[in-house]
C-alpha cells in the first residue's frame, strides 16, 4: 500500500484553476521530485496534501487515513507530515534548539528532557549541534533551512514535503541544504521535493514528476525523464532548467 | 510661597504618599484590565470572523472617542441607576481600564501584524492548534514588540489616574485638596510635590520597562519604527 495517495486534486484561486486534477502516489522510502515552471501549482499541491491550503475537490490519504475526510483529526495528520518552507519560517523568538523542540513539547506532548534530547539529536543530524543556542537572525540562510529540516524531523514524520527548500538561498549555501536532503533520502526518509535543482533530481529522485498548468504532464524515473521523455514539453523544460540552474549530477 | 508653607507641608507628605499609593493601585488595576482586554480585542481584530471584528472595532471606537472624565462619570453614576452600587475606586478601574484596553489593542494589533504569517503556517504544519500558535508563537513575539508602545501608554495612564479625583476616589489629588482646603498657602507647594511624584514615577516606570525590553531582547526581533 502506498504511504501517500493523492487523487484528483483541484484548487482554484479566483478565476484561475491552479490544480486541475492531480493524482499521485508515494511509497515508503521514496523520494519524489516535482518540477515544473513557476505558477504551475507545485507549492499548492504540497500545501493541499496536509491541508495548509484547503483543496476544492479531490482526496488525500496518508496510509489508511483519509486526510481530506470530514472527521479527520487534522492536527494529528499534520504532525505526521513534515513541511519545509522556501523561506524557512523559523520562529524568530526561539533559539535553534527551541525551534526544533517546540513541536515535540507542545504538539507531541513529550517531556522537556526527552524533547531536548530529540531536538539535539536532530540538530546534530543536520550538522548544527553547535548552533543550538543561536537565534534564527544569527544563522545563515543555509543554517536556518537546516534547522527547519531538523524541526520537521523532530516530529518523527512519516514523510516530509519540501517546498523549494533552496530557492531563497545564495548559491554557495545551497549545497549544505541539499547535502542534508541527500542524506535523508539515503536513510530511507519518504520525501516529496519541489525544486529546480536538477542535479538533486537526477541523482536522488526515485521518480520525477513534471507539472505544468495544474496537471501532471509526465512522470517517470530520472533516467527516462532526462534521456527519453515521452512528451516533448518535458524534454524542453528539462533542457532549459538544466541550463539555467546547472546540472551538477 | 514661603519657607513656612514648605515646613508646614513636610509633615503632611506621608498623607500625600498614602494618596499616591491609591493612584498606583488604580494604575495596576487599569493596566492589567487594559492588557488582558487589549490583547483579546487585538486578537479578535486580527483573527476573528468579520462580525466579531466589527464588534471589536466598535468597542475600540467608543472607548477611544469618549473623554475620560465622561467615562468615569458614566461608570460611577450609571450602575446606580439600575440599583447597582459600585465603589468609586472600582468605577475608576473599569472606566480607565476599558479605555486603556482600546488604546493597548492598537499597540498589540500592530505587533501581531508585524509577525510574518509564515511562522503561523509553520506552526500549523507541525500540527499545532490555532490557540497553541497564538500562545507559543504569536504572543511571545507580539508582547515583546509591544513594549515600546506600551511604555507610552503607561506614561499616559499613570497621569490619568488623577482623574479619579473627579468621582471622589481619595487619591493623591484629593489628599492634596484636603490639605490645601484647610490651609490655602499650602496649595502651591503641595501641588509641586504631587507634580514631582508623577515626574519621578513616570521616569522610574519607563526606566523599568526599558530594562525589561533589554532583558527580553532577541536578535532579529526588534520593534521597528
Amino acid at each position: 500500500m502506498p504511504l501517500l495517495r493523492v487523487e484528483d486534486l483541484h484548487k482554484r484561486y479566483g478565476t484561475e484553476e491552479v490544480l486541475r486534477g492531480v493524482s499521485l502516489t508515494v511509497v515508503k522510502g521514496e523520494t519524489k521530485v516535482v518540477i515544473g515552471p513557476s505558477g504551475t501549482g507545485k507549492s499548492t499541491l504540497l500545501r493541499c496534501i496536509n491541508r495548509l491550503t484547503e483543496p476544492d475537490r479531490g482526496r488525500v490519504w496518508l496510509g489508511d487515513t483519509e486526510v481530506t475526510g470530514k472527521g479527520t483529526n487534522l492536527n494529528r495528520i499534520r504532525s505526521q507530515i513534515g513541511f519545509v518552507f522556501q523561506d524557512f519560517n523559523l520562529f524568530t523568538h526561539l533559539t535553534a534548539l527551541d525551534n526544533v523542540r517546540l513541536g515535540p513539547l507542545r504538539v507531541k506532548g513529550l517531556g522537556k528532557k526527552e524533547a531536548t534530547e530529540r531536538a539535539m539529536a536532530e540538530l546534530a543530524r543536520v550538522g548544527l549541534a553547535d548552533k543550538a543556542g543561536a537565534y534564527p537572525a544569527e544563522l545563515s540562510g543555509g543554517q536556518q533551512q537546516r534547522v527547519s529540516i531538523a524541526r520537521a524531523l523532530a516530529m518523527d514524520p512519516q514523510l516530509i514535503l519540501f517546498d523549494e527548500p533552496t530557492s531563497a538561498l545564495d548559491p554557495e549555501l545551497i549545497g549544505e541544504v541539499l547535502g542534508v536532503m541527500v542524506k535523508l533520502a539515503e536513510e530511507g526518509m519518504t520525501m516529496i521535493v519541489v525544486t529546480h535543482e536538477m542535479g538533486f533530481a537526477r541523482s536522488v529522485a526515485d521518480e520525477i514528476v513534471f507539472m505544468e498548468r495544474g496537471v501532471i504532464v509526465e512522470q517517470g524515473s530520472p533516467e527516462k525523464m532526462f534521456r527519453s521523455p515521452e512528451v516533448a514539453r518535458t524534454g524542453d523544460f528539462l533542457r532549459k532548467i538544466s541550463e539555467l540552474y546547472g546540472d551538477a549530477a | 510661597m514661603t519657607l513656612e508653607a514648605w515646613s508646614q507641608l513636610w509633615p503632611k507628605v506621608p498623607v500625600l504618599l498614602q494618596g499616591l499609593v491609591v493612584n498606583l493601585e488604580l494604575l495596576a488595576g487599569l493596566l492589567s484590565l487594559g492588557l488582558v482586554i487589549g490583547v483579546a480585542v487585538a486578537l479578535v481584530e486580527v483573527y476573528a470572523p468579520r462580525p466579531f471584528r466589527a464588534l471589536a472595532l466598535a468597542y475600540e471606537w467608543f472607548f477611544r472617542g469618549v473623554p475620560e472624565l465622561v467615562l468615569l462619570f458614566l461608570f460611577y453614576f450609571g450602575p446606580s441607576q439600575f440599583g447597582v452600587d459600585i465603589s468609586a475606586f472600582l468605577a475608576a478601574v473599569l472606566a480607565l481600564g476599558f479605555r486603556s484596553s482600546a488604546y493597548q489593542s492598537q499597540i498589540f494589533r500592530g505587533a501581531i501584524q508585524a509577525i510574518s504569517p509564515g511562522q503561523s503556517l509553520a506552526a500549523r504544519s507541525l500540527g499545532m492548534s490555532r490557540l497553541g500558535v497564538i500562545r507559543h508563537v504569536i504572543l511571545p513575539q507580539a508582547l515583546r514588540l509591544s513594549l515600546a508602545g506600551w511604555s507610552n501608554e503607561f506614561s499616559s495612564v499613570l497621569k490619568d489616574t488623577t482623574l479619579a479625583y473627579g468621582i471622589g476616589v481619595v487619591e493623591v489629588m484629593r489628599q492634596a485638596r484636603y490639605l490645601t482646603a484647610r490651609n490655602f498657602p499650602l496649595a502651591l507647594p503641595a501641588f509641586i510635590v504631587v507634580a514631582l511624584m508623577f515626574l519621578i514615577l513616570t521616569y522610574a516606570g519607563n526606566w523599568g520597562i526599558g530594562l525589561l525590553e533589554r532583558r527580553l531582547r532577541v536578535p532579529g526581533l526588534e520593534a521597528r519604527g
